[in-house]
């Protein structure tokens, strides 16, 4: 079972090959990946300079290409998949079917991941994409475990799954809120909710937060204000005011490891390209503790309190979910 | 230009359903999609049901395609998937890659709905190649999107294989989620929903705190709290989109069918409700007035 570490920064790729991801993934510095973030992520020069390293503490390298390739400049994604296999990217996480053709047609020895923005949620989804020659699934975390379970017994393809960090609530490269609100989406703009849209707004001690002029959430003095991710504001439905799709909460999936292992799920994804690298260096230590016991002994395998608190100190608004893998969260 | 009928994204009485589509048999409308493409756990109109009023719709000379849902995660769910693949009479909209991958096989043609991620001339060329033979636009693009991705010479010579779908009027279907929003908003769990759906028939809204219409709660999925309505883009659409779909909505869609065909060519624009938008189309942001 392989730990797989998020990195937007040679100092954050660092610290989680030294702390101990078998994999980093990471992403070029434009909006041909989904965390297309200012002062976010790698130049071809770094991204050589990240494969190096990557390779020389014997880890694997991921770069992730994952929006969808705009019609008047679709070169760029073409160059984005040249760029990662000429700097020895040993797997492309890819959504695009013609991006993921691009790359299985110039470069078929490069492992080709279907990335969660693709939205395969089910059997006859990796069906689909089996023609493009992918050998892993990244997959959507709208899945209970059972359903996780069901797809790892039907499928002979490695899947992936999420286990720790912010978590999308719907299906991952089919929500268009985001574009609704600013014009900008994961998909065509590789961001959620982008920070230029993002204002603050002190009223006599009630925060308010909005996403291009929109009240996505107000704070009473005495509450913690989180980024204005637009499905985590509170909203009136009927006569209640509250979070209408999701609370301000990251994923911890700590307590299923035992079960993800069970069913032979390959890769661990931790979520959090956009963080720094004390965070980075955190879960690696956190999550390589917890992977190395339960490959050490499943059946006695048990959570450590210290492991908890260490995330829950790391998890948005300091609360930790099972989200859709516990059948009760839907 | 033709005109369609989106399937009802909603969850409807049978007897509401049944009188709707008796209503669309009398209507001016061409295409009919029909089919539960949200939740399967609605179940008030079965396969054989649907199956029913497409032949009824059929009988009125309407082209009729079965919408398939969008968000599958069980194999009970690709069961019923089969069924509309293996119908043997209706086209197929598919709303996920795993019902293309299903007709694929069959060598069966296929619409692609708004929601398959074609956002470029070398993958819808990819589903050309596959079977598409209609291609729903995914509803955040704009019109300079669509116009830039359809001038592309790369398909160029496959430009009469497939017809341009835009989606006109209606909540635009914008999220699906493994969790359910209604059953929420009643304090319930998925498992536990009692179907609340049925007792709100055009979603719940969700507004801001300060009275924005943000969203419209649908079951799993989310749409917007504006009503999209591009009826005054018509002119503009010539040459480019075959057809504009209306999305059924509890009151009044064949009046704006009627509002609709009356402005193709500009020559009856109407005013916009302040809760209407058409920020998509005009590359703005999709709750936008342009």
């Amino acid at each position: 079972m392989e730990l797989l570490c998020p990195a937007g920064s040679m100092p954050a790729l660092k610290a989680a090959i030294e702390h101990g991801a078998d994999a980093v993934y990471i992403g070029l510095k434009d909006d041909t990946n989904a965390r297309h973030f200012a002062g976010l992520n790698f130049d071809e020069a770094r991204l050589k300079e990240a494969a190096r390293f990557v390779h020389q503490h014997g880890k694997k390298l991921h770069v992730a290409i994952n929006t969808f390739a705009h019609p008047d400049n679709y070169q760029r994604w073409q160059q984005a998949v040249d760029i990662a296999a000429n700097a020895g990217a040993d797997v492309l996480i890819l959504a695009d079917i013609a991006v993921l053709a691009y790359a299985a047609g110039r470069y078929p020895k490069i492992e080709r991941h279907l990335s969660v923005q693709a939205s395969a949620t089910n059997a006859a989804a990796i069906n689909f994409y089996r023609q493009f020659g992918i050998s892993r699934v990244v997959l959507p975390r709208v899945l209970s475990m059972q359903q996780v379970r069901a797809l790892a017994k039907s499928c002979d393809i490695d899947l992936e799954v999420f286990a720790f960090g912010s978590l999308c609530i719907m299906a991952e490269g089919r929500c268009y809120l985001s574009s609704y609100m600013t014009g900008q989406s994961p998909n065509t703009a590789g961001a959620c909710s982008p920070a230029a849209f993002v204002q603050w707004q002190d009223n006599n001690g009630t925060l308010e937060s909005r996403l291009n002029g929109i009240l996505i959430d107000r704070f009473a003095p005495n509450e913690t204000a989180g980024y204005p991710t637009l499905c985590k504001g509170r909203f009136n439905v009927g006569a209640d005011t509250y979070h209408a799709l999701e609370e301000p909460t990251s994923l911890n999936t700590l307590d299923l490891l035992p079960q993800l292992y069970a069913e032979g799920i390959k890769s661990l994804k931790i979520e959090g390209r956009q963080r720094s690298p004390a965070y980075v260096t955190q879960i690696t230590q956190v999550w390589r503790a917890a992977i190395d016991a339960v490959m050490a002994d499943p059946q006695r395998f048990s959570v450590q309190q210290q492991w908890q608190q260490v995330l829950a100190g790391l998890a948005e608004g300091s609360q930790t979910t099972l989200g859709a893998y516990h059948r009760k969260w839907k | 230009m033709k005109f369609s009928l989106g399937p009802v994204l909603y969850f409807w009485p049978k007897a509401q359903m049944q009188q709707f589509y008796r209503d669309a048999a009398d209507s001016t409308v061409d295409i009919v999609y029909l089919g539960e493409t949200v939740c399967s756990k609605r179940r008030e109109l079965k396969f054989d049901d649907y199956m029913a009023l497409a032949q009824m719709l059929r009988e009125a000379s309407k082209q009729v395609c079965l919408s398939s849902m969008t968000l599958y995660e069980a194999p009970g769910e690709l069961r019923e998937l089969r069924k509309y693949v293996d119908n043997g009479e209706f086209l197929v909209e598919a709303n996920d890659v795993g019902a293309i991958s299903m007709l694929q096989q069959h060598n069966l043609p296929f619409v692609a709905g708004a929601a398959i991620n074609c956002y470029n001339q070398h993958s819808l060329r990819h589903l050309v190649a596959m079977g598409l033979t209609r291609w729903v636009m995914p509803v955040e693009l704009s019109q300079h999107w669509l116009d830039t991705l359809l001038s592309q010479g790369v398909i160029s010579d496959i430009r009469d294989c497939f017809e341009t779908e835009v989606f006109g009027f209606g909540h635009l279907p914008l999220a699906w989620s493994g969790r359910c929003f209604t059953a929420r908003s009643e304090n319930r769990s998925k498992d536990q929903c009692e179907l609340c759906c049925i007792n709100y028939p055009q979603g719940r809204q969700a507004t801001s705190q300060d009275g924005t219409a943000v969203f419209v709660l649908n079951g799993i999925q989310t749409q917007s709290g504006s009503r999209y309505n591009l009826i005054n883009q018509l002119p503009a659409m010539q040459g480019m989109v075959d057809i504009v779909r209306l999305s059924p909505q509890p009151q009044g869609t064949f009046d704006w069918l009627t509002k609709f065909k009356a402005n193709i060519n500009g020559t009856a624009p109407q005013p916009l409700a302040a809760t209407d938008s058409n920020g998509y189309w005009l590359n703005l942001a999709g709750m936008a007035t342009g």
